[in-house]
């Protein structure tokens, strides 16, 4: 098992690594995972009052596929509405990243990570 | 590219030049390829004459006659034919048998068969260390215990267990004591004419031998019987059917002569470029050395980085091969039962390595790997949310984690 080309790229190069303040009103923050599965993902968003995403930042424990999920996810969002966020799908990530069988759940743990993001942001507006 | 540093020695070794020299010359047309049972002609006399030279090297190195060895295809066979082998001949005499929880699995699958088939099995849980509790195990012992097997060095933290004081209580008790030696035999010194052992598993190719290779000691004295588990033949005094690979049995038997020859000063240089690596990470945070560090194989080296998951870790020291969990079990996504057994947290089992250094090991190998694990553990940490939570000192024991 040899570690996909894109997938490295995201190790050796990750896009997005940091910290939003996750008080702030326009900043969304989403924790999944758990230590226990060996993968934990904090994913924040911060958007302008038009409602699209103008910074993503993440931090992930986790295998490299894990790493390259969310770090490919925080490219996607930004520049995107709330709304369009979540609509993306695990299975882009997958397709994307080249991602074998045995490493799926990190896609769908980085569409959970983005999706308890909007909703962190959402509870904060209501 | 350049090909990674091995530093997985645990798992498997390259063979020795010499070893593989003299294998090949029990191959072709030019060698002694003849059938060892081939008791008529010159072929089969050359080839058996090989098999008994190797034969007697084996029973040397572990202080054995050479009777006492029987040519298998590896340590898992050997576990094997010893469990299953006692279990089917001495059934009637009893039907419990005792190990521990950090066996390889060639053991724990073996007596799990055992337990499908009618037996009674009961799994020790080791000491924090990996070390096992006398007294935990005498307590086990019941009147219709008749096997206990508890392997000599654990195959992922390299702890050595004390199988005289185990073998004392076996014998007290009168029941057979298998010990899986395959990561022992040839690190440490194993005296079989003074240690009360019944069985012991030896492997080939963790010592500088042959892959698909390896052997059981049975003993004669007292004498030991096993239900034979490959028919056929009844080569090995009806214990193990099939024909003799000559070039595998004079390959295993090369290995153990050099290992009797070099074991001692080559032990203290492994242990003293293990000790070196093992420095090199002494002076970072959180870092966790598993399983007990007097009592351990000279190359071994298991640690934990505390909040840096162990597969993004080996991906991003890729230039040195090492293993996170032991290899049996890396195709699945559970942490290592082996660190789980030992109360470890399953983050810290998440974030293990396993370095294991051997023949071909050297300072600069172990510098630069330093070098490396320390580069990478410091941006994977900068990488983990779970680091940064550590450093504000929220205890992760008590969050509330959003998991599947």
């Amino acid at each position: 098992m040899a570690y996909g080309k894109k997938v490295l790229d995201h190790y050796e190069n990750p896009r997005n690594v940091g910290v939003l303040d996750k008080d702030a009103n326009n900043v969304g923050t989403g924790m999944v995972g758990a230590p226990a599965c060996g993968d934990v993902m904090r994913l924040q968003i911060q958007v302008n009052d038009k409602g699209v995403i103008e910074d993503a930042k993440f931090k992930t424990y986790g295998c490299g596929s894990a790493i390259a999920s969310s770090s490919l996810l925080t490219e996607w969002v930004k520049g995107k509405t709330v709304d369009e966020a979540s609509e993306i799908k695990n299975t882009e990530i997958v397709e994307e990243l080249e991602l074998p069988p045995v490493k799926i759940h990190c896609s769908v743990l980085a569409e959970d990570a983005i999706k308890a993001a909007i909703s962190d942001l959402k509870s904060k507006a209501g | 590219m350049l090909t990674p540093t091995y530093m997985d020695y645990s798992a498997t070794t390259p063979v020795d030049k010499r070893v593989a020299e003299k294998m090949a010359k029990y191959l072709t047309m030019e060698g002694d390829f003849g059938n060892p049972a081939s008791r008529s002609h010159f072929y089969g006399w050359q080839a058996e004459k090989a098999v008994d030279e190797a034969r007697s090297q084996v029973a040397s190195l572990v202080g054995a006659d050479p009777r006492e060895i029987v040519w298998t295809s590896g340590a898992t066979e050997s576990n094997n034919l010893a469990i299953k082998g006692i279990a089917n001949f001495y059934h009637k005499r009893g039907k419990h048998i005792i190990t521990l929880k950090t066996e390889h699995k060639a053991v724990l699958d073996t007596c799990r068969q055992l337990e499908r088939e009618g037996f009674e099995v009961t799994y020790l849980e080791p000491l924090s260390n990996g070390l096992l509790d006398i007294k935990v195990f005498t307590n086990a012992i019941r009147e219709d215990t008749i096997l206990a097997s508890i392997m000599h060095v654990n195959n992922e933290i390299g702890v050595i267990q004390d199988i005289q004081s185990i073998g004392d209580i076996c014998r007290a008790h009168k029941i057979f004591f298998h010990v899986d030696a395959a990561q022992s035999v040839g690190k440490i010194s194993i005296d079989l004419a003074s240690l009360p052992v019944d069985l012991m598993s030896f492997s080939a190719h963790k010592i500088y031998g042959p892959k698909g290779m390896g052997a059981l000691y049975v003993s004669r004295k007292p004498r030991v019987r096993l239900e034979a588990q490959m028919h056929g033949g009844g080569h090995e005094r009806g214990m193990r059917s099939g024909t003799l690979a000559t070039h595998q049995i004079v390959g295993m038997g090369e290995a153990f002569a050099i290992a009797k020859a070099e074991m001692l000063k080559e032990g203290k240089k492994i242990k003293q470029l293990r000790d070196r690596l093992l420095d090199g990470f002494s002076n970072m945070e959180e870092v966790v050395i598993n399983g007990d560090i007097e009592q351990r194989v000279p190359g071994n080296l298991n640690i934990s980085f505390n909040y840096v998951e162990g597969e993004s870790l080996m991906m991003a020291i890729s230039d040195v091969a090492v293993s996170s969990g032991s290899a049996c079990t890396s195709a699945s996504l559970e942490p290592s039962y082996v660190l789980r057994a030992l109360g470890l947290s399953d983050e810290l089992a998440h974030s293990s390595i396993r370095f294991s250094i051997g023949r071909y090991t050297t300072e600069k190998d172990v510098d630069d790997a330093i070098r490396l694990v320390r580069e990478k553990v410091e941006k994977l940490r900068d990488l983990s949310p779970l680091w940064d939570m550590f450093k504000e000192g929220i205890d992760l024991s008590t969050v509330q984690w959003a998991a599947h």
